[in-house]
């Protein structure tokens, strides 16, 4: 008679592992330094909104996560839908979990095609392939090559690009097949120390680099690290709205929170197996990349090189454009430019795993498939959308739009739905007592409150704004609002000087297709479970 | 950088590093778990489409 072991965690540290690099991405080393630098909404208020934030809406959300995500385990499930389906015990249950399904795989749709970047400029960069001289706007042309933006379907035409892409693509699905400890454990065991030990390569290397052009002694790293921490208008910063939402919603996209994520790793351990410590463990790890790597590499590299003017240009740009030429600057700069671009794709792919066990968990559970039925349809789907992003690539025009309606939109919208639904569907009571089984710390009680109440409120309060700013525009002032449609939303409707979008309405009704796609797959899984 | 920042900058990559390095420690020093309080029984392959 043959047997099968459910799949799960090999240890615990596997498990903190898998979830600190599911968090552990680009915007830990690119995003983060940007806002903090930023002149407007950075320096000290801005750190100090990011750390509240942490304490009362990202750590208490990550414990809810791991929470449900046990209990649901305990129940036999392993996906958001199914495992909402066993804590709501209604018929409409089940599809709060939709957004725990199309969030990662949406996300993953463009998120593996810039993990393919990080690879091809790694590759590139060992090289030699990118040292371009001294002129910025080479380094922003090979950009733009490289990932098609100067029209729909270039990056078919280019061989290295696409090659990189398809290799990223299947690599993901080959770790995916062999399982959860065999293959998302096995590489974040390895993946993440080693991303460690680059960056702090990479920083020791950014720590010595002095002022590098002595005719400009203004240009030196200490600078750099002003420039970044040097902490401003205090008072003036915490009364601005702009910097707590930016500084909620770094907090929110970089712990992976309300992703489907985390819920669906927890779901794998077993009724005593601690979640407390793990969670807080996950999100140490995750802030130690940011605040501590992330903080001190990028921008005082570029500030030394570039000065302030090089730090302003948002993700893409310091990444693929400045950091290229602060690499081609510098003594064995090819060397270490390969290393930074190792680490962002070491990053990237153990993100982009996390992204594809939400699904592959719920084809597995909701449809009765085995690992590799389950492999190939989500293949199939993610192949369909990936194809979308990467061939409408002109402008990035595709990926721009999945990303703000499921990456940005999708995100907060789920985890807001999750901290009400730990607290008025699951019970925080309840809640509480089911995160301390097992744990190997007690939560201060005083969160129980925070719980109950601040992290709704604060969450639900950061959502509208959000909204309201990238929905709605509004210009985040009280006194004098006014509302001006932004760009996501001007490219389906159009307006005056923005025409609308074909690239964007035709991605935004693929997004619909797909929702309802999974909203039918989950009816389906529904009457299988209630048959159980 | 002013001394205010150079604060800033320490406080807060010194508290992120201290905060891993005590879960770290908390985590590797852990007594591990009964495996027979929460084991998960094997499921029959004939039973999948029950669990």
């Amino acid at each position: 008679m043959t047997t099968k072991q459910p799949d799960g965690w090999s240890s615990k540290l596997g498990v903190i592992m898998a979830v600190a690099g599911s968090a552990v991405g680009l915007g830990n080393f690119l995003r983060f330094p940007g806002l903090v630098a930023d002149k407007e909404t950075g320096g000290g208020a801005f750190l100090i909104a990011y750390f509240i934030s942490l304490l009362i809406v990202g750590l208490p959300i990550c414990w809810v996560e791991w929470t449900l995500g046990r209990f649901g385990g305990t129940q036999g499930f392993n996906s958001s839908p199914g495992i909402f389906h066993a804590i709501v015990r209604k018929p409409w249950g089940k599809y709060v979990g939709l957004l725990g399904f199309i969030i990662p795989v949406g996300v993953y749709f463009y998120y593996v095609v810039i993990e393919s970047w990080c690879l091809g400029y790694a590759w590139n960069s060992f090289g030699g392939g990118l040292d371009l001289g001294k002129d910025p706007a080479a380094y922003a042309a090979a950009f733009a090559g490289f990932t098609g933006q100067q029209a729909d379907g270039a990056i078919l035409a280019l061989g290295k690009p696409f090659c990189f892409f398809l290799g990223v693509f299947i690599l993901n699905f080959i770790i995916i097949y062999r399982g959860i400890s065999q293959g998302i454990e096995f590489v974040c065991k390895w993946g993440m120390p080693v991303l460690i030990v680059i960056a702090l390569v990479l920083l020791a290397r950014v720590m010595t680099l002095g002022t590098p052009d002595p005719a400009k002694p203004e240009l030196s790293v200490w600078n750099g690290l002003g420039y970044m921490w040097n902490p401003h208008d205090i008072g003036k910063g915490l009364s601005n709205p702009a910097v707590w939402l930016k500084a909620a919603a770094q907090v929110f996209f970089t712990l992976s929170v309300g992703f489907g994520v985390i819920i669906t790793y927890a779901s794998y351990l077993k009724k005593q197996d601690d979640v407390v410590l793990s969670g807080l463990t996950a999100t140490a790890a995750n802030e130690f990349c940011e605040v501590g790597l992330g903080g001190l590499i990028t921008v005082p590299a570029a500030f030394a090189f570039l000065g302030a003017s090089a730090v302003a240009g948002g993700t893409f740009a310091l990444g693929f454009n400045v950091l290229p030429q602060i690499f081609a600057g510098m003594p064995f700069g090819h060397l270490f430019g390969g290393l930074f671009f190792s680490l962002l794709f070491i990053a990237a792919v153990t993100s982009s795993l996390s992204m594809l066990q939400p699904g592959i968990a719920f084809l597995e559970e909701g449809l009765g498939l085995d690992r590799r039925g389950s492999v190939a349809l989500l293949g199939l789907i993610t192949a369909v959308g990936c194809t979308l992003v990467v061939y409408f690539s002109a402008d990035l025009k595709a990926l721009g739009t999945v990303d703000f309606w499921i990456g940005d939109i999708g995100i907060f919208l789920q985890g807001t739905l999750l901290i009400y639904i730990f607290n008025f569907a699951f019970g925080t009571e309840r809640g509480w007592e089911e995160a301390h089984q097992g744990s190997e710390l007690r939560i201060p009680k005083a969160y129980k409150f925070v719980l109950r109440w601040v992290s709704p409120a604060f969450l639900t309060a950061i959502f509208l704004m959000f909204v309201l700013k990238n929905v709605a525009g509004w210009n985040l002032s009280f006194a004098a609002p006014a509302f001006t449609p932004t760009d996501p939303i001007l490219d389906l409707i159009g307006g005056p000087g923005h025409p609308a979008s074909g690239v964007a309405r035709l991605t935004a009704f693929f997004l619909l297709l797909f929702a309802a796609f999974a909203a039918l797959l989950i009816h389906r899984a529904g009457k299988r479970w209630d048959a159980r | 950088m002013t001394t205010a920042g150079l604060l800033f900058m320490l406080i807060s990559v010194g508290a992120v590093t201290s905060l891993l390095t005590w879960c770290l420690v908390k985590v590797l020093s852990a007594k591990k778990p009964p495996e027979h309080l929460a084991h998960v029984e094997p499921v029959e392959a004939k039973d999948l489409d029950r669990r």
